[in-house]
């Protein structure tokens, strides 16, 4: 089974990228499934139920979905194989912009949207930088140059990504974009033992731990102070 | 040019000095430069915990990654091999299997192809056709090539250049700025040269083609549509690093079509447009038709054609001129005993 991760801001079009390619894999007799994670809820998985995919999703609630992700993708390609699944797609709401889910060896691909600003690429961090594709939607709704400034401001946080435009209402792309993600020679059995590209940072306040009382003395672990400086 | 090793050795100053980009670079990569007389290695070493989550690589990834930015851009402003003086598509077959109703398709820089043919039968298909360089491999089997070659393969997936740049009514400036300053931030995108006087005439060529005039000032977003429209064509025409520009209809308001279609072959620029307009349809060198996800003709345009755009012409001005008396509160009157004398049907 090959296994493919994708992550990306809230609403970027993961989901409406992800369904258009399975349209496409479907036409090659590949069988596709998803797990999705989110943080406190998501209707995605009713979205693949629908197109008839089989589907799972974990929510990390309190937890960074990107730690929560690591802790349980060996239980999830389980999953896959027992569905016989020939491609395994996980879908991350990029919610955390310290953390990417991605994993040495398995394709990552970023999705991320014209409409989101051009200081977005800059932002978000390890989930852009270290994917291998990264994946440009809503190219419908805005100006040709807000596209080419978009997409070279992504190839400069990300030289070394493959950078393709996809249209998650119309599918325009989704069939070239297909074609990069599945190959019988990238089959695996388990993660276990793989590494992540970008170690987590723990990202452990007091009050991540339950904390309440305002304070410096109350401030332990993971503490940095904003500068205001003296004017 | 640089290898990683010297990369890591050469003060920030000494980069930035032999290619000047790279100041970008650091930028968008979110290292802060205090010193820039200390290498990338002093600075690494420096970098505080959270500096180094800020940056995400570490100095191994951060000089690949900058050795990499460095290849992109010197390929990107070098690069001589991206004009594209012929576009070529051979036939492949419709969604029914047969093949298409022709061989070969050669466009010339300059030239206008107008794309006519129902909603959903195979227009977008072959647009993704051409951005894609297919070989085959798509689901029409199609073929292209530029310059009566197998394109390179960085047309599929480059960040900074791409083969087709596309224009259609949907599309809306999103960004919070002023004409100028997004005219700027595009040609900086571009690395040009005399970026001032290319900005200049961007919005000089905009405003001819705009029914109403538009200032340098102006916040992008509050262009009326027309206007908008117009300095899209424009910056496309003369700023765009693509070859070849897709058009979905141009409505024929607050625009001058014509004007805006001379501009863009004029930067010896494929068009390529989708219309179900005649006077647009007819300003084609051809028309390809498409049906059932196939072309079913290439119709050269006729010499009777381009006498009967004559007179659609006239008819489209007399309406736009209507459209303008009523507009502005002038009582409207008949236009010719002729025109009268023609029969409506129903
Ligand atoms: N115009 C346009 N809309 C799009 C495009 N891609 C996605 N959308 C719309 O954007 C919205 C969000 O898309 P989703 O696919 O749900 O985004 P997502 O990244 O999966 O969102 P989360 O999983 O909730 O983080 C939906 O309304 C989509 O229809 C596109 O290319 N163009
Ligand atoms: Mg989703
Ligand atoms: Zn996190
Ligand atoms: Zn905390």
């Amino acid at each position: 089974m090959n296994v493919v991760t994708f992550s990306g801001p809230p609403s970027s079009g993961k989901t409406a990228v992800i369904l258009k390619t399975i349209a496409a894999l479907q036409q090659r007799k590949l069988q596709v499934g998803v797990v999705k994670f989110d943080c406190l809820y998501t209707d995605d998985d009713e979205l693949y139920q629908k197109a008839g995919v089989p589907v799972k999703k974990g929510l990390s609630g309190s937890l960074c979905p990107d730690h929560y992700f690591v802790s349980n993708i060996e239980e999830v390609v389980q999953w896959g194989k027992k569905q016989k699944l020939d491609l395994l797609i996980t879908e991350s709401a990029g919610l955390c912009n310290r953390c990417s889910p991605y994993i040495k060896d398995i394709k990552a691909i970023c999705v991320i949207d014209n409409l989101s600003g051009i200081n977005t690429p800059k932002k978000i961090g390890p989930m852009l930088k270290t994917a291998d594709i990264v994946v440009i939607t809503k190219g419908d709704i805005v100006s040709q140059a807000e596209r080419e400034v978009f997409a070279s401001r992504v190839s400069t946080v990300n030289p070394d990504a493959l950078v393709m435009n996809v249209n998650g209402l119309t599918g325009q792309g989704a069939f070239e974009f297909s074609t990069l993600l599945y190959d019988k020679a990238d089959n695996i059995e388990t993660v276990t033992g793989k590494k992540l590209r970008f170690s987590m940072p723990s990202a452990m306040c007091s009050y991540c731990l339950g904390e309440t009382q305002i304070g410096e003395e109350h401030q332990l672990g993971n503490v940095r102070k904003i500068e205001l400086g003296d004017d | 040019m640089f290898n990683q090793t010297e990369l890591k050795n050469k003060k920030i100053s000494e980069i930035i000095a032999e290619y000047p980009y790279t100041e970008n670079f650091f930028k968008e990569q979110k290292l802060v430069l205090n010193d820039q007389e200390k290498n990338l290695k002093e600075i690494f070493q420096n970098l505080s915990l959270e500096a180094r989550e800020d940056v995400v690589f570490d100095l191994e990834q951060f000089t690949a990654s900058l050795l990499s930015y460095i290849e992109n851009m010197q390929e990107f402003l070098g690069e001589t091999d991206s004009v594209v003086k012929t576009l070529s598509i051979l036939a492949g077959k419709d969604k029914s299997g047969y093949p298409e109703n022709y061989k070969q398709l050669n466009i010339k820089s300059g030239e206008i192809i107008s794309i006519v043919g129902p909603t959903g039968s195979g227009k977008s298909r072959l647009l993704a056709d051409i951005e894609w360089t297919a070989q085959g491999d798509t689901p029409t089997e199609r073929k292209i090539l530029i310059n009566d070659q197998i394109p390179d393969k960085k047309w599929r997936f480059t960040g900074g250049k791409k083969l087709v740049a596309q224009l259609s009514q949907n599309m809306n400036f999103v960004m919070d700025l002023s004409v100028k300053e997004f005219l700027h931030l595009h040609a900086e995108s571009r690395l040009v040269e005399q970026e001032d006087a290319l900005v200049d005439r961007i919005f000089e060529e905009a405003n001819q083609l705009a029914g109403e005039k538009f200032a340098a000032e102006a916040q992008i977003t509050s262009l009326s549509g027309g206007q908008s429209r117009a300095l899209m064509i424009a910056d496309t025409a003369i700023l765009s690093s693509s070859p070849i520009i897709l058009i979905d209809e141009i409505e024929n308001a607050g625009i001058n079509r014509e004007k805006a279609l001379e501009l863009l072959v004029g930067e010896e620029k494929i068009v390529l447009m989708a219309t179900h307009d005649p006077v647009l349809a007819l300003m084609g060198d051809k028309r390809i038709i498409i049906n059932n996800g196939g072309i079913a003709d290439i119709i050269t345009t006729t010499a009777e054609e381009k006498k009967l755009r004559r007179e659609l012409q006239i008819l489209d001005k007399l309406l736009g001129d209507l459209r303008e008396d009523l507009r502005y509160g002038k009582k409207l009157g008949q236009i010719s005993q002729q025109l009268t004398a023609i029969k409506l049907i129903n």
